[in-house]
């Protein structure tokens, strides 16, 4: 029967005897069958657009003569754009600051919630994670009202102070956009390391506890080790979030005036603008190839980093 | 959810490990600083979600006149629920059923999809099985925005665009889905049990249903949470798929009230309407997170320890 089990392509390439031919070739069909549905729709949804992307990348739409093909121009042109290249900044120093802050305390939190020793922890855990169920929309119409000077409570601060304190002055808008992100996904990146935490097979702690190990050791030596799988999945989805920032940008200015958000505020955003309403689609599509090559970069460097110190121990 | 039963059944058996009488390892001493600076934190949350009932029960005089987390003079909420279900001939009720059309739609076609590749993925051998799991793993760190530009183009050449499959389409794929799915069934569906299924005659698909699909529960009540969320929130694919306002959700509906009540002019009359049709559409998904989260929450954990 275990021959029968285990029909990997180890155990058929040494018993092929013993696995009737025809019954194989069934099962794989089956097996394609399963992922069949799955698959046209990848085909249809991810692999043909990118495809589309990539052939519309080719051709620039020109006032005299419409879409004409023009090789890699979009390319270069994009290599030389400085209103990309100020998206791009923008977003790369987003994420150097807002990724690390917003993990390093979604592990503190996933840490005090499995320490056991919270009073409330059922009710603190779902609070923290509520954010993550409010759309886009909401959150940025409930923070731009919030922090707006327009009828927000940043007014009546100011009113009481006697201040001019802005949160959506150019300057720091990407602050404040930094405050709503980190509002959003704190909660969601705590339930993933927290899942993770406890995982942990509790003979360990009571193993600990036999040494003599105080707190600080047991996270050091037990928790944050197996914290680390869960680390690399969440840096990698948090860069990939950060770099396709779009809805704030994109709902703020009509909310609040001079916040500095201009089209190109970060990549997304222009591509957006460059195939809506600049209706320039080769551009756009090149635009956003290339940032998807970056992000797809950044993530295997994240997860090939995050393997060698996983092999390292 | 085998490690939690451990912790919480050893709780009352392990006898007191260290020094403290009554406080175990399971069970220590509550920490009132910790407690505290969790309990700030928790109110960084919470603090947007009660400006926004608190707004909600004002009238638009009072919401532009007194101070955001203390009611107005007047309490008005449900003359802003009737102003918001009645206002432009009832059209949110309209955005409403369109939000639940592709939720429900899309989130069950999606997680059955997964379901059905993530075990056939996990149980079931064919040639090409590694590439297809490589690909598919690939592709969840391409941006989606990225794609929604082509996608857009290409379903406007077919004529799609501006119909509610624009949307629907899009969102029966769920790559995370397909993959939190194949960890789950390689570890929770015993491949002795199938075997005895197939000799009793089952067919592979009537195993996957019969069998295979309760064992998948816990996986399948998180992705389906997840995926509800994900399109329920969607913002992005719908504003440039759609242009009818008649097959709107609520959250481009929604940002259509806030940009009419902040232009000038009319501006000052609507946003008693954002804010508690806002208030709405938060509601249900906050419900169904806090009366499901025993079972999602057991499924992430499952997801959580290969990742």
């Amino acid at each position: 029967m275990a021959a029968l089990t285990h029909t990997g392509p180890v155990a058929g390439a040494t018993a092929p005897a013993s696995t009737p031919r025809r019954m194989r070739t069934r099962r794989r069909q089956i097996g394609w069958a399963f992922v069949a549905p799955f698959g046209a729709l990848f085909a249809l949804v991810f692999i043909v657009p990118i495809v589309y992307a990539a052939y519309l990348s080719l051709f620039q739409e020109r006032l005299v003569g419409g879409r004409v093909f023009a090789g890699l121009a979009n390319y270069t042109k994009l290599a030389a754009d400085p209103q990309f290249w100020d998206g791009f900044a923008r977003v790369v120093r987003f994420t150097i600051v807002q990724v690390p802050v917003m993990l390093l305390l979604a592990m503190a939190l996933a840490l005090a919630l499995d320490s056991l020793r919270l009073r409330g922890s059922k009710f603190l855990r779902i609070v923290i994670f509520l954010p993550y169920a409010v759309p886009a929309i909401v959150s940025t119409l409930m923070w731009g009202f919030m922090l707006g000077v327009r009828y927000g409570l940043f007014r009546n601060l100011n009113d009481w102070l006697g201040t001019s304190l802005d949160p959506f002055r150019p300057g720091a808008t990407l602050v404040s956009i930094g405050v709503m992100v980190t509002w959003a996904f704190t909660g969601y990146n705590m339930l993933i390391f927290y899942a993770a935490l406890r995982a942990v097979p509790h003979e360990l702690y009571e193993a600990a506890a036999i040494d003599g190990a105080n707190q600080w050791r047991v996270i050091r030596a037990i928790k944050l080790p197996a914290l680390r799988g869960s680390l690399v999945v969440t840096i990698i989805f948090s860069i990939i979030g950060t770099f396709q920032i779009f809805n704030e940008p994109q709902i703020l200015p009509s909310m609040v005036a001079n916040s500095g958000i201009t089209t190109y505020y970060t990549p997304n955003l222009y591509a957006y603008n460059l195939a809506f309403t600049g209706s320039q689609q080769g551009y756009a599509a090149a635009l956003a190839l290339v940032m998807a090559a970056m992000t797809i970069a950044i993530a295997y460097a994240v997860q090939i980093r995050g393997m060698k110190r996983a092999l390292q121990d | 959810m085998a490690t939690t039963t451990s912790r919480t059944t050893s709780r009352t058996s392990t006898p007191a490990a260290r020094g403290r009488q009554r406080h175990t390892i399971t069970n220590p001493r509550k920490n009132g600083t910790l407690t505290f600076f969790t309990g700030l934190f928790a109110f960084y949350c919470l603090l947007p979600l009660i400006w926004l009932v608190i707004n909600s029960t004002k009238s638009q005089a009072d919401f532009v006149s007194t101070f955001g987390l203390v009611p107005g003079e007047r309490f008005a909420l449900f003359e802003n629920i009737a102003a918001v279900f009645t206002h432009d001939d009832g059209i949110f009720v309209r955005w409403l059923l369109n939000t639940l059309l592709y939720v429900v739609v899309g989130a069950t076609v999606s997680t059955f999809l997964a379901a059905l590749g993530g075990y056939a993925l996990a149980k079931l051998d064919f040639t090409g099985k590694r590439v297809f799991l490589f690909v598919v793993l690939g592709s969840i760190s391409v941006p989606g925005i990225a794609l929604a530009i082509p996608q857009f183009l290409l379903f406007a050449q077919v004529g799609l665009t501006n119909t509610p499959w624009a949307v629907l389409i899009p969102s029966f794929l769920n790559p995370f889905g397909l993959y939190l799915m194949w960890v789950f069934a390689a570890q929770a569906v015993p491949t002795g049990l199938l075997e005895a299924a197939k000799i009793d005659g089952a067919g592979e698909f009537r195993t996957f249903v019969q069998i295979a699909m309760p064992m998948l529960a816990p996986a399948t009540v998180t992705v389906l949470m997840f995926s509800f969320v994900a399109i329920w929130n969607n913002y992005f694919l719908p504003l440039i798929m759609l242009k009818d306002p008649a097959w709107y959700p609520l959250t481009i509906g929604i940002n259509q009230w806030n940009k009419l009540a902040t232009t000038a002019g009319n501006g000052e009359l609507l946003q008693n309407l954002v804010i508690t049709s806002s208030l709405l559409t938060i509601l249900p998904l906050i419900a169904a997170f806090v009366m499901l989260q025993r079972y999602w929450q057991s499924g992430l954990t499952l997801g959580a320890v290969k990742g």
